[in-house]
């Protein structure tokens, strides 16, 4: 042994050097370290502070389960919380650790320790919960919290991969390879995922033999024979971390073989699943078993195995079974003095006992208290009749059993069942298709996993198990011991939350019995280790409390995911751009080179919102420019995202009929009507038109953000409630683009851009279509109007409508044309008291109240929704009205503002759902729904501000211009 | 992510679907039903601790609305009743 490092062995590269920063200091640790082996070969013991108390802490395992040593990297990779036993070391490598300030040895923070008493369980419920938690959560979490968070977003590269196979095994340890080894030669479809660095599981750990050579030497034969089979897939670093219903499961691999590529999410459908997570330690509660340099034995053998560190002189074991004695070997091996092993048990078994032959070994004996504050120096041990001892040591390596890693399992809902002898929770009934296997399913012994991994595998295969492996192991026996009860000192059960046995007991005292509410009131097993070492401490400690069994306390729920998982790996190539795409119109292109501000029109259509003269034209003046020239000369927009659907067959007409309120059988061909579609419970769905195109065929017009919500009902309707009927409904919203030309010039740039029709108001009239040539292009051209002017919809093919566009633009110029915004177009639909959906119906909004009772055809025999709305409106009560409104004073009006009665600070009588300033009365108007407001024209109502400010408004007709309509007809 | 058995497009993913609900009984015709149950109908939807036949629209697929037997204590895909019947 040279220095902290041993000098043969491990799993590292010793001429690979790398140099690394922790808390501004430089190291040097090698090519195969994690960040803590690092940190422990270069003697550094404190590693962060704790969230609550601050209390220092050291590295206590030596994987995913780690509650203590967290970091946070710094650099371009920069990422917060991180568990210090799970970053690999790299070159260049700089972390600091969490909590400190200014470094873990001397932390301003741990004043808060002197105070430690006024922070209980339940502390921030209790003491902050008035006015509201939101107050204190910026201070507290300053003061108490993790790492802080990256300044730049992540810089990762990501991808999603799909995979589908015969068998999932999750975990390469030795009932894992065993069973992914069985199902490969049985020729099954195979996906191995791994979270460790290599392949090996808990054999990495520790010195075993199988077939009379050293087990890794097995695992390499078995990886091999694995890599060269063509159905398997074999991921090492891949966390398989969530769990879905139907055998879904996610796996996200960090160290991807692409270069550039920062890791890679698999989506995995699997037949079947074996769990071959092996299992975690746990620790016992006593008093300061938080100190750095107390430590799990196993993790203490994986420092000595995997990574040559051993930076410890004097060893106690603390232990209340048999697996701490083979770290009790192996300390001694290493060249370490074991001053004792201490063991809860009265009865060591004997084969143990021979493991550490020579070693001093205390039976009935526990160690009660950790002496050191920031390094261990000693413990103190006390004998079956009480009396109490010092032993000197700089490591405690402890051990309080085994736990199976049914978290994966769990997620799958698979039950549990307490195992006395074990003194763990196992699998017992399994939903999905899984199984588990090794230590996992309580196979705790090399012999009993091997043959566990290859009975499993060989089952799925539909296959007699084949014969495995020789090996042998330390049979495992144990006698459950949770805490050790000691008056003074903090023996905690969850070290990353800072939860203590006091807290458990505190929370049954105030009536929090059950393990879920321990959990939350505690916080015990929130952290982002998610109790991997404490949480059946945790259960013990209450069963123990209750004088119940652990099985009768129950653990608390297993949730996704297992281990933390960047965002980024989640997402894969959903990001940016990627993440939602935009739709563009064949025109968004031109309206972006125009200058165009632009929003979303819905169902992620871009649409200009307005199109300012120069940059720094005002918004309002822009849209008032608009508004002006279609409302006196003429204006062009893009109307292509309109929803619109095609439906057609014999049954359309009475099809129709039945989804809107109004009659749509009895139009006749070319012509079209404003309609109605409500759900059946009598709430607005949509509206728009309806044209009909010859005897069987119909054009159906809807909202750009319900295209696919109109769709759904439509073949809902169709599939499910009408499945006789012969109709066919195809969505052509991306089939036609159009350009919707309105203003009183609308016809004179229509005839100027050519039409093979008549244009007149006689042959052409308002709500009629004709299909023919403009501008020499086939089109559909529809007299609609959504601004209350002359208007063409002139539609035709998506490829056709970029040379439409400019011809329009050409023919309009000398009428002074402009292209329009939906910021214009909303304006325009105020004044006219033409209806937005999401703007005028919340809900509770009929038709009726809209002042759309004209719709509402009362002969037809039966529409969807008419007998909802009728039963409503027999109940009576006030209904919500469109009105429209004008501030007195000429000022604005929020959308969204209450109404109330006389403006008091009393409950509101209606809001304001729009409002703008009219280019035609050049003054604010708005629209609102007002209780009663149908019968409340000319009255004074009030709209009242947040801080109390009282607008009164004149109560009108919801129509500010033409209300004859006489414009949209010319 | 359930796996859904589309009866065009074999068993896909339920991220390819929506879901439509529970399947409620047929329609009742409005002139032969009197307010109290017609209200029933439609708001009272089966909710029950087991299997429940729902309706899913293969909306990232070939259209069709289709109906499955789902057991809400496990997300198993049952046997169950045709609704073609
Ligand atoms: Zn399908």
């Amino acid at each position: 042994m040279t220095g902290k490092r041993l000098a043969t062995g491990g799993r590292i590269d010793r001429n690979r050097p790398l140099r690394f920063t922790f808390d501004g200091r430089g190291y040097t640790g090698f090519a195969g370290d994690t960040l803590a082996s690092a940190l422990l070969a270069n003697g550094v013991r404190t590693v962060a502070r704790s969230f609550k108390y601050h209390r220092p802490r050291g590295v206590v395992t030596a994987g995913v389960e780690e509650p203590a040593a967290l970091v946070e990297l710094l650099g371009p990779d920069a990422s917060g919380n991180r568990q210090a036993t799970t970053v690999p070391l790299t070159e260049g490598l700089a972390a600091r650790s969490v909590n400190c300030w200014p470094s873990p040895r001397f932390d301003l923070g741990a004043v808060v320790q002197l105070a430690a008493r006024a922070i209980p369980a339940g502390f921030y419920y209790k003491t902050f919960k008035w006015p509201g938690w939101a107050l204190y959560a910026p201070a507290i979490r300053r003061a108490a919290g993790l790492a802080s968070a990256p300044d730049h977003p992540p810089q990762g590269v990501y991808e999603t991969r799909h995979a589908h196979c015969d068998l999932l095994v999750a975990g390469a340890g030795p009932a894992g390879l065993m069973a992914a080894l069985v199902a490969a030669r049985a020729g099954l479809r195979v996906v191995l995922a791994d979270e460790g660095v290599e392949a090996g599981g808990a054999l990495l750990s520790r010195d075993l033999l199988i077939d009379g050579a050293p087990a890794r030497d097995w695992v390499a034969a078995v990886v091999a024979e694995l890599a060269a089979a063509p159905l398997v897939t074999h991921l090492q670093q891949a966390s398989v971390w969530g769990y879905r219903e139907h055998n879904y499961l996610m796996v996200t691999e960090t160290a991807p073989d692409r270069p550039g590529l920062t890791a890679r999410g698999w989506r995995v459908r699997a037949g079947h699943v074996i769990t071959a997570t092996g299992a975690l330690e746990r620790g016992i509660a006593f008093a300061e078993n938080d100190r750095p340099g107390v430590m799990l034995a196993g993790s203490v053998q994986t420092y000595l195995h995997r990574n040559a560190v051993a930076p410890w002189r004097r060893a106690v074991v603390f232990t209340n079974n048999n697996s701490a004695y083979a770290a009790a070997a192996d300390l001694a091996a290493a060249g370490i003095v074991v001053a004792a092993i201490i063991d809860s048990r009265d009865q060591v078994p004997e084969d143990a006992r021979a493991r550490v032959a020579g070693l001093p070994l205390r039976a009935g004996h526990v160690v009660t208290r950790v002496l050191g504050r920031a390094g261990l120096r000693g413990v103190c041990v006390a004998s079956p009749d009480g009396a109490e001892a010092r032993i000197d040591c700089d490591l405690l390596a402890v051990s309080g059993g085994w736990n199976p890693s049914v978290h994966l399992w769990s997620q799958a809902r698979g039950t549990l069942r307490y195992d006395a002898d074990l003194a763990a929770f196992l699998p017992d009934r399994a939903v999905e298709n899984v199984t588990a296997a090794g230590a996992a399913a309580g196979a705790l012994g090399l012999p009993d996993a091997l043959a566990s991994g290859a009975e499993v595998g060989a089952r799925v295969a539909g296959l007699p198990a084949p014969a495995v492996p020789q090996a042998s192991d330390l049979p495992y026996a144990i006698t459950p011991l949770w805490q050790v009860a000691h008056p003074r000192g903090k023996a905690f059960v969850d070290l990353q939350n800072d939860v203590t046995v006091a807290d458990v007991e505190l929370a049954l005292r105030e009536g929090y019995a059950d393990v879920e509410l321990v959990k939350r009131y505690t916080t015990a097993g929130m952290g982002l280790d998610q109790g991997k070492t404490g949480n059946v401490t945790v259960i013990g400690t209450l069963a123990q409390a209750q004088g119940r069994a652990p099985g009768e306390v129950g653990t608390t729920t297993f949730r996704a995911p297992w281990t933390p998982v960047a965002f980024g790996a989640i997402a894969g190539q959903r990001d940016g751009p990627l993440a939602l795409p935009w739709r563009e119109t064949p025109v968004t292109r031109w309206n972006i080179d125009r200058g165009a501000m632009m929003y979303e029109a819905g169902a992620r259509w871009r649409r200009p919102g307005y199109f300012p003269a120069t940059p720094d034209e005002p918004m309002a003046e822009a849209i008032a420019r608009e508004c002006r020239a279609v409302r006196f000369g003429v204006g062009v927009y893009d109307g292509s995202p309109l929803a619109k659907f095609e439906i057609k067959g014999p049954d359309a007409a009475a099809f129709l009929d039945h989804l809107y309120t109004n009659r749509m059988s009895s139009l006749k061909p070319r012509r079209g009507r404003y309609g109605l579609m409500l759900t059946d419970d009598g709430l607005i769905l949509d509206d728009g038109v309806c044209f009909r195109l010859d005897a069987a065929r119909w054009l159906v017009s809807g909202s750009t953000g319900h295209a696919e919500a109109l769709h759904r009902h439509l073949e809902y309707q169709r599939q499910t409630s009408r499945p006789g009927w012969r109709v066919f409904i195809t969505p052509v919203t991306e089939q036609w683009a159009n350009a919707t030309i309105c203003g009183p010039q609308a016809r004179a740039v229509m005839q100027a851009l050519g039409c093979d029709f008549d244009l007149s108001a006689q042959a052409f009239p308002f709500m009629q279509l004709r299909e023919g040539h403009v501008a020499g292009l086939p089109a559909r051209v529809l007299r609609v109007s959504f601004t209350g002017e002359l208007s063409y919809e002139v539609n035709v093919a998506p490829r056709h409508l970029p040379a439409l566009w400019q011809q329009v633009m050409g023919a309009g110029a000398p009428h002074g044309i402009l292209p329009v915004g939906s910021e214009a177009n909303h304006v325009l639909r105020v004044e006219k008291g033409f209806l937005s959906l999401a703007h005028e119906v919340d809900g509770t909004a009929d038709p009726h109240d809209l002042g759309l009772g004209w719709v509402m055809a009362q002969a037809k025999p039966d529409h969807l929704g008419q007998r909802a709305v009728a039963i409503r409106r027999a109940g009576g009560g006030v209904r919500r009205e469109l009105v429209g409104v004008i501030p007195e004073g000429d000022t604005p009006l929020p959308e969204g503002a209450p109404l109330t009665p006389g403006g008091q600070r009393v409950a509101s009588e209606g809001f304001i759902t729009a409002c703008v300033r009219s280019v035609v009365q050049d003054r604010w108007l708005g629209l609102a729904l007002l209780d009663n407001g149908h019968a409340r024209h000319g009255e004074t109502a009030h709209v009242r501000l947040q801080g109390g400010q009282v607008i009164p408004v004149r109560v009108a007709a919801p129509i500010h211009y033409d209300p004859e309509g006489e414009r949209l007809r010319s | 992510m359930l796996l859904i058995p589309c009866p065009f497009c074999g068993p896909r993913d339920e991220s390819e679907f929506i879901c439509g609900g529970p399947v409620r009984p047929p329609r009742p015709d409005p002139a032969q039903t009197s307010d109290a149950d017609w209200t029933d109908w439609l708001i009272q939807a089966p909710n029950p601790v087991g299997p429940v036949q729902e309706h899913w629209w293969h909306a990232r697929g070939c259209g069709v609305w289709l109906t499955l037997w789902r057991d809400t204590r496990s997300h198993e895909i049952v046997a169950g009743a045709s609704d073609d019947g």
